[in-house]
């Protein structure tokens, strides 16, 4: 072991690390916002908003993430003309941009899932005695339906936002230099392909060990009401687990 | 049923892996070879639609298989796992205008070069460079000659977006030269940042001359050209040749006869002017 | 000018890539399937071992489904690649082998696949065990039933039947990882595409066909996997 080299080869990966975050925080954040406005859609049934938001999210989960990477930077490449005359031609000729639009729709269809997950898990009763009490369809929505949701859907979220971060080590393959692309650009001047990407998994676990903590937290913080009293029952068990 | 036989077929490759990287030595001549090669980088390699590579250097690489009398397979690999997986036994060697230079001598061999093709850039007929006219083959060890040259095309090329592809000597070439003057856009394969040309990513591109002329006659490059002059050597080290593991040393040999005599007859020159449209045979 | 190509492009006869692609899409089918069934394998040893193969056996187990959940899918794939060589060559050196020893880049890529799914299926096994009523366990117990009735008659249908939705998802995420092999060399449906639009240079043509197909096993596997719940949950009644 040349720990030297290791530490060296860690220095460098860590310089794409910004990039990493800023594509994997960029993504999901603008997904999120996506995926509510979807599944709030859907919750409304309107035979066409429906049946348009489940093609699309059934054509980006059925689909490979780096296949839509390269449909939206190759792809969309080919018809430059055209997007020069709409005016986008600024916005798909930034790699970065690209990756972030890959990513982003790819998050906020598998997003859109998880929420509508969430908001069908809603219990009916709540919602009667929302109304029950005078609120409005949008306050009842903002003060019951989406909190609750939330709560439910924040641990498959979580995992959510995992894929993602790993997601973000394919936007290598269009020019960017995140963690994975310099682990590369080390390989072509060292040739020392299994030190290189041993570290840069190591820092890949690294962050979803921090987020999958964070999420936890989280998950703790938002439902003080379901945590089981000390000392009542050992829930280190797996059959108390089992319900 | 599909699944089982194709299964059976996995069970039978890996075991007849097995038993014959067990078979081969050092030693002995080896009776049959594999050959990797990139695939995309016409007309030197590419792939056709049957899935089975084409090109200048699977014509030779045939070629010099019948006068080695061994049987050889040709395989794919992307270009930037050629060495580490060359190294690890993937295959045997590697035909894929790879460049032999010093950097690389230090982890692999290679057999003396069969091939000298010097670097350039492709921009738009009406960029900087293009009108300024500058031609002619520049030897980068050559300081006093190379130097102003080069000098001389910074602020042609200044703020241009240059596509290269990742972990080659062009690349090394802009990085050492041209680092802070233009942009270098790194690429896995030449066919991306080709794509890139034609959808207007990038403004340039610096390639081997002969790579770069094959992509420009195609009609989505009509309004680019060769231009600036030719460089070869320093970084582009000795020209193209055969890459193997540094251990086998009977190989390296049997390769070294085989080129030469490909060079003297010359094999060498006649595909390189049916799939290069240039003579590219190295002196001999 | 593209939907007149097009045609030309993807058709069936000489120079088109028409069955380049369908061949493909087929080695991606083998390649998933391959990968499932020896993930399944792993994963099931996994989950084994984290219900009840004591403290080292969970830890292993554990450990192995935090990295392989946590470290993105390529740099597995890149690192089986270039290490798993590595490995083989080492054994076949004790074994006596003298060389380097290659695993063709099916092999890798479904060693690749197995180990990734293999962390996933882990979780959905335990997750189906833990769902097993425990009174049908005791009761199979106290009738005096030997455990390999049990596992067989108790055990077996009930944790298929709670596995089998996890496994869809699973599945999925296999089919659109084996894209990911294309790194490797391996001639599969994301590599056909690359290949086709680097010489054609008509990238949306080709990668819109990979991903229609891709859409197309996903559709159709998917109401493979429906059906089989729906058998699973008969005479199950539904809330």
């Amino acid at each position: 072991m040349d720990i030297a080299f290791l530490a060296d080869v860690f220095r460098r990966l860590l310089s794409g690390l910004p990039l990493t975050l800023k594509l994997a925080g960029t993504s999901v954040a603008l997904g999120l916002l996506i995926a509510l406005a979807l599944a709030t859609t859907l919750q409304g049934g309107r035979p066409l908003f429906v049946w348009l938001i489940r093609g699309f999210v059934a054509a980006f989960r059925g689909t490979p993430l780096l296949a839509q990477i390269f449909l939206i930077y190759y792809g969309l490449g080919q018809f430059r003309p055209f997007l020069q005359d709409i005016g986008l031609w600024s916005f798909f000729r930034e790699p970065f941009w690209c990756a972030i639009l890959a990513l982003t729709l790819n998050t906020s269809a598998y997003g859109t899932e998880i929420i509508r997950g969430g908001l069908q898990s809603v219990p009916l009763g709540q919602i009667e005695a929302a109304r029950a009490c005078g609120m409005s369809p949008w306050l009842v929505y903002r003060r019951i339906t989406l909190p609750i949701a939330l709560r439910q859907a924040l641990p498959s979220y979580g995992n959510e936002i995992i894929l993602m971060i790993k997601g973000t080590s394919l936007t290598s393959i269009v020019t960017l230099t995140e963690v994975t692309g310099i682990a590369e650009q080390i390989i072509s001047q060292t040739y020392r392909a299994i030190e290189v990407f041993a570290c840069a998994s190591a820092i890949y676990l690294a962050l979803n060990f921090i987020v999958t903590r964070l999420i936890g937290w989280l998950e703790r913080r938002l439902s003080p009401h379901l945590r089981t009293a000390p000392n009542l029952m050992p829930s280190s068990s797996p059959r108390g687990a089992s319900a | 049923m599909k699944t089982i036989g194709k299964l059976a077929s996995l069970a039978a490759l890996t075991i007849s892996a097995l038993m014959w990287g067990a078979a081969a030595s050092a030693e002995d001549r080896p009776t049959a070879i594999t050959i990797a090669t990139e695939g995309a980088y016409a007309p030197w390699n590419f792939t056709g639609p049957d899935g089975k590579p084409a090109g200048f250097e699977i014509d030779l690489a045939n070629d010099l298989c019948a006068r080695m009398k061994v049987t050889c397979t040709i395989v794919l690999q992307d270009w930037d796992g050629l060495i580490p997986a060359l190294n690890v036994g993937k295959f045997d060697v590697i035909m894929a205008s790879m460049f032999i230079t010093d950097k690389r001598l230090e982890i692999i061999n290679f057999s003396r070069p069969y091939a000298i093709d010097p670097s350039t850039f492709a921009v738009a007929k009406t960029s900087a460079l293009a009108k300024a006219g500058m031609d002619g083959e520049y030897d980068l060890n050559d300081e006093a000659a190379a130097a102003p040259v080069i000098e001389k095309m910074k602020p042609l090329v200044k703020g241009l977006a240059v596509g290269v592809q990742a972990a080659t000597t062009n690349q090394q070439f802009l990085k050492k030269y041209f680092d802070g003057v233009i942009d270098i856009r790194e690429y896995k394969t030449t066919e991306q940042h080709d794509l890139d040309l034609a959808a207007g990513r990038v403004d340039a591109l610096f390639a081997q001359s002969t790579a770069l002329a094959a992509t420009l006659g195609k009609p989505e490059y009509s309004a680019y050209t060769l231009a600036g002059p030719k460089f070869i050597k320093g970084v582009f080290g000795r020209g193209t040749g055969a890459g193997m593991r540094k251990k086998d040393t009977t190989l390296l040999a049997m390769f070294n006869e085989a080129i030469g005599s490909a060079i003297a007859d010359g094999t060498v020159k006649r595909l390189s002017l049916k799939w290069l449209k240039a003579d590219v045979t190295p002196p001999q | 000018m593209i939907s007149s190509s097009l045609f030309e492009v993807l058709s069936f006869g000489a120079g088109g890539w028409g069955a380049a692609l369908l061949k493909a899409a087929l080695t991606t089918t083998a390649l998933s399937i391959a990968g499932f069934a020896a993930g399944a394998v792993l994963g099931g040893l996994a989950a084994f071992a984290r219900l009840s193969g004591g403290a080292l056996g969970a830890a292993l187990a554990d450990g192995y489904g935090t990295l392989f959940r946590g470290v993105p899918d390529l740099l597995t794939i890149y690192l089986l690649y270039f290490g798993g060589s590595v490995g083989l060559t080492v054994v076949s050196h004790w074994l006596g082998g003298q060389g380097f020893v290659g695993l063709p880049a099916f092999a890798t890529g479904v060693a690749a696949l197995a180990i990734i799914s293999g962390a996933y299926q882990a979780e959905v096994y335990r997750g189906a065990y833990l769902a097993i009523h425990r009174g049908e366990l005791e009761a199979a117990r106290a009738f005096g039933m030997p455990h390999p009735t049990m596992l067989r008659r108790i055990i077996a249908p009930q944790l298929l039947r709670y596995a089998l939705p996890g496994l869809g998802n699973v599945w999925q995420l296999v089919l659109k990882d084996s894209a990911l092999v294309s790194v490797t060399g391996l001639v599969e449906l994301m590599r056909q595409a690359q290949v086709g639009a680097g010489s054609t240079r008509q990238p949306f043509v080709f990668y819109c066909s990979a991903a229609a197909l891709y859409l197309i096993i996903a559709l159709l596997t998917g109401a493979l996997f429906r059906r089989a719940e729906r058998r699973s949950l008969r005479g199950v009644r539904i809330a």
